[in-house]
């Protein structure tokens, strides 16, 4: 009952399950995609599904970096990193996903210099304690953390830092959103918006989806009450026939966003013209590179990257899981070969990985809050 | 990566105007200020940090409900482990128990 005692307010949860069962169409099937992997697994870890009725559904969204890097991208990176005199930083998170020939963890297992920072100022700061050697940075993630990588690059140019660099796989979250809604075998009624992205771009970006999809989007916050009122009020949209964008986490995400953050990414960065996803493909104008102001601080532009391209392992079923179109313990591998232990793909390493939340909070069924309010 | 850790500004860095001590729970770590620098931050503001940058100000009660946040999702741990990880080496040693767990 530990989850229990520490949880605020469950007369509260048990009322917006209430609500929730209330506004839910009986004659629907209502789908509804949190975005963000934070959500995913605090939906898991809270097992709010088993407050929602059977027709309300929740689908994982595409908003966890690690999950959607393709292997070839670590690949490349981990070639560098094969070079003399030459550190790889990254953060916690990378270590464990697999690359064709192991994962950063291995590497450094095998002599490469892998190093992990909890953020890119350490590893800029690991460049200036090792001058004579090369440091770069394997940047991921959304906007939440692109903006920390253009300052970096930001601090370096200014300092005349030679031996620093960035391999740079940030994505932004919109184009991604659009794929999936392209996506032929996907249905879906509104979206659960990501919290921190959010207080980056704001809740703007998010428009279209309201206007010319004609789906709700509500930008929740992480505590069960908050993705709990973000369905509420999805589905208060849906009854009323309403599409609009409502901000659930007005808390911590302005309407408009962070301009300076903004600023620091316009700067650094410029959009590549198309990119590749785990699951989704290429997908254009989805993801950030380096301009060439900032061109001697790219790893890529600076040292020959070999572009490897790589196919998920066939058995593995990422791709239809990152997608949504199929559940996590509906891939064949699931529990079996794949496990947060011995990862196959990288959904089963991030904590925000849709297969990793399901196998240690689902797989295992821990004693929730949901369990205890739905009585 | 993408979690959110709440902290409180406790000195500005007289010589990196975009450099502040943060304290979170009885940990102080130097942090970023520089995406907020529309905001003019100030010692005794809550901020919330991203990888070592503080990414948003937020009130004093969104900060404890924040670490209450993370301490129910399992992630208090991890963003310790982070926050104690900023500045690699961790020239400061001011780490007390943390307050959360009491």
């Amino acid at each position: 009952m530990k989850f229990v005692d520490e949880f605020r307010a469950p007369e509260l949860i048990a009322k917006a399950g209430e609500e929730i069962r209330r506004l839910a169409d009986p004659n629907r099937h209502h789908r509804i995609m949190e975005v963000c992997g934070g959500h995913t697994h605090a939906i898991y870890r809270f097992g709010l599904k088993d407050l929602l009725p059977a027709n309300v559904e929740l689908i994982h969204g595409p908003g966890c970096p690690v999950c959607v890097l393709p292997m070839g991208r670590i690949d490349d990176g981990l070639s560098l990193a094969a070079q003399p005199n030459f550190i790889f930083a990254a953060f916690g998170d990378m270590m464990r996903v697999p690359g064709t020939h192991g994962s950063p963890l291995e590497y450094k297992a095998r002599g490469t210099d892998v190093r992990i920072v909890y953020s890119p100022a350490d590893a800029l700061k690991l460049a200036r304690n090792n001058p004579e050697k090369h440091v770069m940075f394997f940047a991921i993630g959304f906007e939440t953390t692109a903006p920390s990588t253009a300052l970096t690059l930001v601090r370096a140019k200014a300092e005349g830092l030679r031996n620093f660099s960035v391999f740079c796989n940030h994505v932004t979250i919109i184009p991604a959103i659009r794929a999936i809604l392209d996506s032929p075998d996907m249905r879906l009624d509104g979206f659960v918006g990501p919290g921190h992205v959010s207080t980056v771009i704001g809740c703007r970006p998010y428009d279209w989806i309201a206007k010319d999809e004609g789906k709700p989007v509500v930008v929740s916050g992480f505590e069960p009450l908050d993705i709990l009122q973000s369905i509420v009020m999805l589905l208060r949209q849906l009854r009323r026939g309403e599409a609009k964008v409502e901000n659930q986490y007005k808390r911590v995400v302005p309407w408009e966003g962070n301009r300076a953050a903004l600023r620091a990414m316009a700067e650094v960065f410029e959009l590549r013209p198309y990119f590749e996803w785990r699951g989704l493909g290429f997908i254009s104008q989805s993801a950030l590179r380096i301009r060439s102001s900032f061109a001697e601080w790219d790893s890529e532009q600076r040292f020959s990257v070999p572009g490897v391209r790589v196919t998920d392992p066939k058995a593995a079923q990422c791709g239809e899981v990152l997608k949504g179109v199929l559940k996590p313990a509906q891939c064949k591998l699931f529990g079996r070969e794949c496990t947060p232990e011995q990862p196959v793909g990288a959904l089963m390493v991030s904590s925000e990985g849709s297969c990793a939340a399901y196998y240690n909070y689902e797989h295992r069924k821990p004693i929730t809050i949901a369990s205890a309010a739905a009585v | 990566m993408c979690l959110a850790i709440p902290g409180k500004i406790i000195e500005l860095d007289p010589q990196n105007t975009h450099l502040a001590v943060v304290d979170v729970v009885g940990v102080r770590r130097k942090v970023d200020l520089g995406l907020l620098q529309d905001e003019s931050p100030r010692v005794g503001d809550w901020v919330l940090i991203h990888v070592g940058f503080a990414m948003s100000k937020i009130s004093e009660a969104d900060a404890v409900d924040q670490m209450q946040t993370l301490t129910m999702l399992g992630e208090a741990e991890a963003a310790m482990q982070e926050v104690r990880g900023y500045g690699l080496e961790n020239e400061e040693q001011a780490d007390s128990a943390p307050r959360w767990k009491q």
